[in-house]
């Protein structure tokens, strides 16, 4: 009896060696950065050349959304070294301390970043974040599905689009078009507010307005012309644009998100040094140009962004159509009737998740 | 020790240990805790208010375990009676799609379901929607598939098919054959054979095929995600959502995990309860 229970012992031992991966000497003999961003977030060829470079291995994950991010670096699940949350997601983890403050002299791309995407509101002293990507959210709309021209709010909870919409499956963007269909801010912690937004995308739910709640699908259902229209972010309205040229993109009279997606370092990282390499290299100009031709989202690189026009044309040879430049970096009058998340109270984000639950039953 | 190979099952004991047994002891502790880690009831106060997505999930799973079983019974009972040969095509072809990812298995139904998808566009060309409309005197110009319970039906359907045939299978093909020449000397004809002695004798099958249809067929979230759009809310989905969607709250979520559970168990005792007193009577 007791060699057995010495044996299970034994192999319970072995069995957690094996699952924590036995980090501990790994370390000296390999660099290595864990990197967690979004799926279809980054030109996968940047990542080997930044490993054939510095000879430090880049463990490349993804996570769904920010929401679905938040839960892996809660339940322990995520063992990250770099992140790329958004905003509102970067002020709740600075909040909760589980941020690293960088040591920005070994990022001096960091230079290169335009002060206008510098001392924003969820990280207002630069202490935490290199902004990574910025742009818009909006409504995209198939011009062969619709009579109309779409400008406003209005038309993610209109009767009339019943089945042909599509609603984000994400309770900030979600509830932001209500209220902002509502002539509130999208930031509001006034109850009454929240519960009016909510009330009217329940309404539009109830009368068979949206075909689907979408995340990633919406590239699917778009292009294949299944659906009239989606709320989504513009760099990616570019990427479907690519295979369905009667898709529009309008970022709605009443004002929109803009957003910033950053990158931190978390407060337990294990390779801070290689981190920030790798976060000075995705700074640079050449990584910025590389990731905006790719993924479509506007860089904060100053020289990226003006220089991208002339870059698209060596590439494809061909001008790049100013109408779509303008929706990937929003000029100065769009933006100036967009607002950024600010992180919500707590009381706030808890209603916010109970009626978002209440609106899936 | 009663047995000296029973050392053999120790690692399995103990992975039962780490992976079932712990996991399941954690559920209960978040079940019945806070946000700030005190002693709860308030996770399954909130419980009557998601009445609707139980109602729906074990509707949806009840459905698509009769349709399995309804399709999958048949099947397994002809493929016993062909020759060895075709057993084994057969069983491949049954196997075939397990082979390949579940999720992209189910992303590809979305594409043949879509308003615009490839089914639609097949009624299109042959003139079924042009028929339907000038019967009806409708002005459609698609069937709506996707987004509705019907959709993720037939996604549980198509998934779990196989763990109804293969256990009723197994089953049928090592029955006694001289049970059933026994029943026909008796003077039973092909019928009563296989309504008095086939049936009764294949039912351990057809309830390993029900468990094993049923239970992932309740908890799934993501063929109602994708076949049901998000519309058609079910507890997989609801549980998913308490941890790595919008809302981030363990503590509901091993509350709705826990109920859920507890519900399936009793579903399946009652009808293992069911199952073994028909096998008596018929023993009588």
């Amino acid at each position: 009896m007791k060699k057995t229970l010495a044996l299970a012992l034994a192999m319970m031992m072995a069995a957690t060696m094996i699952l924590t991966g036995c980090g501990g000497n790994s370390d000296t003999e390999e660099r290595v950065v864990n990197v967690c961003s979004w799926g279809e977030y980054i030109d996968e060829s940047l990542i080997d050349e930044f490993e054939e470079q510095t000879g430090i291995k880049v463990n490349y994950q993804t996570a769904e959304s920010n929401e679905a991010l938040y839960s892996l670096l809660k339940t322990g699940a995520g063992d990250y070294d770099v992140i790329v949350p958004s905003d509102y997601m970067i002020a709740r983890l600075i909040d909760e301390g589980m941020l690293a403050e960088l040591d920005y002299s070994n990022i001096p791309n960091y230079a290169l970043i335009d002060d206008q995407y510098k001392g924003l509101s969820y990280d207002p002293d630069n202490k935490y974040t290199v902004p990574y990507t910025w742009g818009t959210l909006g409504i995209i709309y198939n011009t062969t599905m619709v009579d109309e021209e779409i400008t406003s709010w209005d038309a993610m909870f209109d009767p009339k689009y019943e089945g042909n919409v599509l609603m984000i499956r994400n309770s900030r963007d979600a509830l932001a078009a209500a209220l902002l269909d509502l002539g509130y801010s999208l930031n509001t912690t006034d109850e009454s507010q929240i519960r009016e937004a909510y009330d009217l995308l329940k309404t539009a739910k109830e009368n068979g307005v949206y075909q689907a709640f979408v995340m990633d699908e919406v590239f699917q259902k778009m292009e294949g012309g299944n659906a009239a229209i989606a709320m989504y972010y513009a760099g990616d309205y570019l990427t479907m644009l690519e295979n369905n040229e009667d898709l529009a993109f309008v970022v709605p009279e009443e004002g929109s998100n803009w957003f910033v997606d950053a990158m931190c370092v978390l407060k337990n990282a294990q390779h801070k040094t290689e981190a920030e390499e790798w976060i000075n290299f995705i700074a640079s100009t050449e990584s910025n140009l590389a990731n905006m031709d790719y993924i479509w989202y506007a860089s904060p690189n100053a020289e990226a962004l003006e220089q991208y026009p002339d870059y698209y044309a060596e590439e494809y040879g061909e001008d790049l159509d100013q109408d779509l430049y303008e929706i990937m970096a929003a000029p100065a009058d769009v933006l100036a009737r967009c607002e950024l998340y600010v992180n919500l109270p707590s009381d706030t984000l808890t209603l916010y998740n109970d009626l978002w639950t209440e609106l899936g039953i | 020790m009663r047995n000296k190979l029973s050392r053999f099952a120790i690692p399995y004991v103990v992975w039962m240990a780490l992976f079932v047994v712990a996991p399941i002891i954690m559920v209960v502790i978040y079940a019945f805790t806070s946000a700030n880690g005190g002693f709860t009831l308030a996770n399954f106060a909130r419980m009557g208010t998601y009445g609707v997505v139980f109602v729906r999930s074990f509707k949806l799973a009840l459905i698509a375990t009769a349709i399995c079983l309804l399709i999958g019974y048949p099947v397994s009972y002809m493929l016993s009676k062909e020759g060895d040969r075709f057993q084994r095509i057969a069983m491949v072809l049954i196997m075939l799609p397990m082979w390949m990812n579940f999720l992209l298995r189910t992303y590809s139904w979305m594409s043949i379901l879509e308003n615009n998808g490839l089914l639609n566009q097949f009624f299109q060309k042959i003139g079924v929607i042009a028929a339907y409309n000038s019967i009806f005197g409708t002005n459609i110009k698609y069937f709506h598939m996707i987004g509705t319970p019907g959709a993720v039906v037939l996604g549980m359907v198509y998934n779990y098919l196989p763990f109804m045939i293969l256990p009723i299978y197994s089953v049928i093909i090592k029955l006694d054959h001289s049970l059933l020449e026994a029943a026909r000397d008796l003077g039973a004809n092909t019928f009563n054979v296989f309504r008095r002695v086939i049936l009764p004798l294949s039912l351990p099958g057809v309830l390993s095929g029900i468990t094993m249809v049923f239970v992932p067929a309740v908890s799934t979230f993501a063929i109602s995600q994708m076949l049901g759009g998000g519309t058609q809310m079910l507890l997989g989905d609801l549980i998913e959502q308490q941890y790595m969607g919008g809302a981030y709250n363990p503590h509901l979520g091993a509350a709705i995990s826990l109920v859920m559970m507890i519900i399936v168990v009793v579903c399946m005792w009652v009808m293992n309860r069911f199952g073994e007193g028909e096998e008596q009577a018929v023993m009588l």
